[in-house]
């Protein structure tokens, strides 16, 4: 997909780690927007002072830097990107108020409650784990019925929104959970449409080429899992 | 309900500041709602029909429709009712910002701060106290740079606005707190501004009508510590 160059609405530059899902957010927003920019490979064991000065609360990523001002917390990057360059198509956010709350909604509920299981399933063990896997099954029971009522391809309706990049984002890491922890988290047949979406989300426009190496993820994930699993009990 | 007129809800809870933020909110805006209060026992059937994920309040009822999460309640409310007032600012970076250090409140300021001395005792409510200094440091470096050095009364410059709303709604427990922890925060000395701002919030008519009884509070925050603290 061409990437334009950015409109006069200046300079882009994006701090994040290749495998994070919040840097992707980001990234995938962009590049539905076609904007241009700089993107910066950041050392979270060394973290560089650009970004402890950009985001000195949270000392995270991603971090955007709009005309070398900062904003932060993927999410409300992502609805800064839309506002910006509100006149560029897709349109990540519904404009009908209603509309609008509903994805906030489903947006907060994949970062307070989808995001805690899959931690819990991914450092958890036996019955913690168990818990988990049960708490993200009925999360996913709960999507799978927003997409049946919606009867859209997307949370966002026929395009790309601001609920399927939320979750989309961390669908990568959803697979390798399954393959790391061998329990399968969205069954084709209790969830046809969630499975379908995320397929479908995967191999879409925007979001195909800026997804981390999934080798490099699985990799990366078997690490720390590995890492974890000689770790003491109880830590 | 006549034709044309709104029927707005809002399931509620007293003590919560969640529910507080709402009300204030629409008490801002000028609009007529009925506030429905959830008892504490046992959720009712319209709260369970009307969010069915979390069973918690608030939720605003709009012509019938749920919308819940209290800072997305406040978008809602500022969209739907713009009026001459509004709650965000006009430029998306400003808004970013605002969005950012309402989440900072509800979720380090509230869960590590306020918490941290409501749930905690001993050496980690000690901790809890230092956190809270912290990040009351921060929101005062906030308000200075977002009233322009104070020369504007609001975290919305002369706006009574988001941040303000999402933050205000704590500030009716910082008496119990400081009861609790058994300490008094160096407002004077420390937090300046934010006390200011403080009074200055509680003199407008929507903070004034909907703040619960300081008193009612603390007997509520010392029940809901005692419960808190036996069960964990």
């Amino acid at each position: 997909m061409a990437v334009e160059d950015c409109e006069p609405k200046g300079q882009v530059k994006l701090l994040g780690t290749s495998q994070s899902p919040f840097v992707v957010r980001v990234r995938i927003a962009l590049a539905l927007k076609g904007i241009h920019y700089e993107y910066i490979e950041e050392n979270l064991q060394n973290k560089s002072p650009l970004m402890l000065q950009s985001n000195p609360v949270h000392k995270k990523i991603p971090v955007l830097l709009h005309n070398g001002k900062p904003v932060c917390e993927s999410m409300i990057i992502v609805q800064y990107i839309e506002e910006t360059w509100s006149s560029k198509a897709p349109n990540l956010v519904p404009k009908d108020p209603y509309d609008r709350a509903i994805a906030r909604f489903w947006v907060a509920f994949v970062d307070d409650k989808v995001g805690p299981c899959i931690r819990g399933i991914f450092m958890g063990r036996g019955d913690e784990q168990q818990k988990a896997v049960e708490e993200l099954v009925a999360n996913f029971l709960w999507l799978e019925e927003a997409l049946r009522t919606s009867g859209k391809a997307y949370f966002g309706g026929d395009e790309i929104g601001l609920v399927d990049i939320a979750l989309g984002s961390r669908s990568q890491w959803i697979k390798i959970l399954e393959k790391v922890t061998n329990i399968v988290l969205i069954e084709p047949e209790k969830m046809p449409l969630l499975r379908a979406w995320m397929e479908r989300f995967l191999e879409a426009d925007g979001v195909k080429q800026v997804l981390p190496d999934e080798a490099k993820m699985l990799e990366f994930a078997s690490a720390i899992r590995a890492r974890f699993a000689a770790a003491p009990a109880g830590n | 309900m006549g034709e044309g007129e709104e029927q707005v809800k809002v399931l509620s809870q007293w003590p919560s500041p969640f529910a507080i933020r709402v009300l204030i909110g629409l008490e801002e805006k000028n609009v007529r709602y009925e506030s429905l209060e959830e008892n504490f026992a046992s959720k009712t059937e319209l709260l369970v029909q009307m969010n069915p994920i979390h069973r918690k309040v608030p939720v605003l009822i709009h012509n019938g429709k749920p919308i819940c999460e209290s800072l997305i309640i406040l978008q809602y409310i500022d969209e739907v009712w713009p009026g001459s007032n509004s709650f965000m600012p006009s430029n998306p970076y400003d808004r970013a910002l605002a969005k950012f250090w309402a989440d900072f409140i509800d979720t380090k300021f509230l869960g590590t701060g306020i918490h941290g001395i409501l749930k905690k005792t001993g050496e980690a409510q000690e901790e809890g106290k230092r956190y809270m200094l912290e990040y009351l440091g921060l929101l005062e470096g906030v308000l200075k740079e977002f009233s322009a050095g104070g020369s504007k009364p609001y975290f919305g410059g002369e706006q009574f606005g988001f941040l303000d709303i999402a933050f205000i709604c704590h500030t009716c427990w910082f008496e119990a707190m400081e009861t609790l922890g058994k300490w008094k925060i160096p407002w004077e000395s420390e937090f300046p501004r934010l006390l200011e701002w403080m009074k200055k919030c509680r003199e407008r008519e929507s903070v004034h009508k909907i703040f619960p009884d300081p008193h009612k509070i603390l007997e509520y925050a010392i029940k809901f510590r005692e419960g808190y603290l036996r069960s964990n």
